[in-house]
């Protein structure tokens, strides 16, 4: 594999999208003063018109989308992921709970999220949206991805949750790979037949050079960006279950309820495999640059080789 | 419907009825022959508790029937307990949690700009949902867009869940603090017809977000419900809704 491209972060691609977006007009982008923050920035300064300042009030912004959709508009409103939660319950009863289709995208998601420190770095967003019916959960790898996965939210039928990362990775997709990404279908990036390695967002790339690694050991490693875990791609963790010895899986955010609790839940009533869940412990961050902060909880290329050895 | 089902809130249900007959009676633009368009005004209910009084204006309407009512609250029933717009025709918000109906509202209220609809959009609070600290937040986003197409009626019947309001925690001067957040207020008797109907003229006619405060009795009509907090959710038994019926008609 050659090596990576630096492009912008996944929130960057977020902001992209947007605008790739505005020709519909009924795309309406709602903020709750993050609009800096998230990327939403770039739609507002061309397309005030169509941009709604709520201040920060975060409540408030997603019974607004929800208003907004249930006159056909097509909401999305986006704040910090953290923030996001403090609206859980909105987003629940007022917004998936009658079915109306907004999306919300919480930037600034993980421990990777750095100095802000713990009270900026959600670790839980994607296991509390996971439980609401009917929801669509994302977590995309790069900017491109993240830009391609928005823009099919457009016509997407079910409300959706999409975390982004402040920092930039390395890309994992150019121009090109970027179109054969789809919402519900796990990437495979390497192909291996000794172990799986299923991730999210910024852990991708770590996934694909652990991978590497091992190659140079002569272990053969299938590498997975999972970035939609809702509806998760059952289809994909068959095929990967019966034909790997185990499987790792990797994310930036609480081992209770997010990528790793997905993929357990479903292969061990359908197709038990040994899985070995690399994500954040129990615990909360603290402030700290975002490599010492994964490092300090262990999700690092490490990490990732030493699991997928004792998958042999 | 209350009794029938054996559960649901008798008492923000009467305390309601008199505004909403005006509002469906004098401003409401809505058709059951056509509930879904675009153009009709919007009537979201966040009180979303005093459903029963809801599901009676519409059935006076032809969006329900007798027997849709007598389904209240039971399995598969369009009439579910809190007012929800994926049950029920003619039913604009899925309330049942206070707090979110006003914000619902401002999403109605800019889709009717940006679409270049001149449709109003009608949201009745209950006094204890002003509790809920969204609401100001949504008072406050309201004035700051200048939503003149955003109209509230907030129900004071002074009595709550548990116990009367000002023994949960006090309100206070509702009117002015609504005032404070750059709406225009007028305050009325909720019960006087035609109090009601001029003030939801008045809204109409006033520039940028109004609001009325109706001074209204929780339990209204029948009189050993009326301003007793136990017949907030609570169905009249047998003997109770006879003598509820005696009065009331």
């Amino acid at each position: 594999m050659s090596a990576p491209s630096t492009g912008g972060a996944s929130r960057d691609g977020y902001g992209a999208a947007l605008l790739n977006l505005a020709d519909d007009p009924r795309v309406v982008v709602i903020e709750a003063d993050l609009g800096k923050s998230t990327k939403s920035c770039l739609f507002r300064e061309l397309y005030p018109e169509r941009t709604i300042s709520l201040g920060i009030a975060e409540q408030n912004m997603v019974l607004v989308a929800a208003g907004l959709a249930s006159c056909g508009k097509v909401p999305f409103a986006s704040t910090f992921a953290i923030f996001t939660e403090r609206a859980f319950e909105q987003v629940r009863n007022g917004l998936a709970r009658p079915g109306l289709v907004a999306h919300i995208c919480g930037s600034h998601g993980g421990i990777h999220t750095g100095t802000d420190g713990s009270s900026a770095q959600s670790i839980e967003d994607l296991a509390l949206y996971r439980t609401i019916p009917g929801m669509t959960v994302m977590h995309p790898s790069d900017d491109l991805s993240a830009t391609k996965l928005t823009e099919q939210l457009l016509n997407h039928p079910n409300p959706s949750y999409t975390r982004t990362a402040r920092n930039k990775t390395p890309r994992i997709y150019d121009e090109d790979t970027v179109n054969s990404i789809q919402i519900g279908k796990g990437s495979v990036l390497k192909e291996g037949n000794d172990v799986a390695i299923i991730a999210i967002g910024v852990m991708v790339h770590k996934a694909l050079e652990a991978a590497e690694n091992l190659h140079s050991e002569g272990i053969n490693a299938t590498v997975v960006d999972m970035h939609t875990i809702k509806p998760l791609d059952t289809a994909l963790l068959d095929q990967l279950a019966n034909s790997v010895s185990g499987i790792v899986t990797v994310e930036d955010h609480s081992v209770i309820g997010g990528l790793g609790s997905a993929v357990s839940e479903y292969l061990s009533e359908n197709n038990p495999t040994i899985i070995r869940k690399i994500g954040v412990e129990d615990r909360f961050g603290e402030s700290g640059d975002s490599e010492e902060l994964l490092s300090l909880v262990g999700l690092t290329i490490e990490s990732i080789e030493t699991a997928a050895r004792a998958m042999l | 419907m209350i009794h029938k089902a054996g559960a649901g809130h008798p008492g923000g249900s009467l305390s309601a009825i008199d505004l909403i007959v005006g509002l469906y009676g004098t401003q409401l633009n809505v058709d059951s022959n056509n509930p879904d368009s675009i153009q009709r005004d919007r009537f979201i209910m966040s009180k979303g508790h005093a459903s029963p009084a809801v599901y009676a204006i519409l059935k006076e309407h032809d969006f329900l029937k007798q027997s849709d009512l007598d389904g209240f609250r039971s399995l598969g029933s369009v009439c579910q307990g809190h007012v929800d717009m994926k049950w029920t025709n003619g039913v604009d918000f899925s309330a049942g949690s206070l707090g979110m109906g006003l914000s619902f509202g401002i999403g109605t209220a800019f889709a009717a700009k940006m679409n270049g609809l001149d449709y109003q959009t009608w949201v009745m609070l209950g006094d204890g949902e002003t509790q809920e600290g969204q609401i100001w937040e949504a008072f406050m986003a309201a004035s700051y867009h200048n939503l003149d197409n955003l109209h509230v009626i907030i129900d004071r019947n002074r009595i709550q869940n548990d116990d009367f309001v000002n023994v949960q925690m006090e309100i206070g001067d509702v009117a002015s603090k609504v005032e404070a957040f750059g709406w225009s207020v007028k305050e009325i008797d909720g019960h006087d017809m035609e109090a009601v109907v001029e003030a939801l003229q008045w809204s109409m006619d006033t520039p940028g977000p109004s609001a009325v405060v109706a001074h209204t009795v929780k339990g209204k009509g029948v009189s050993f419900m009326e301003d007793n907090p136990s017949f907030h959710g609570k169905a009249p038994n047998d003997a109770e809704l006879k003598m509820a019926m005696e009065e009331l008609v």
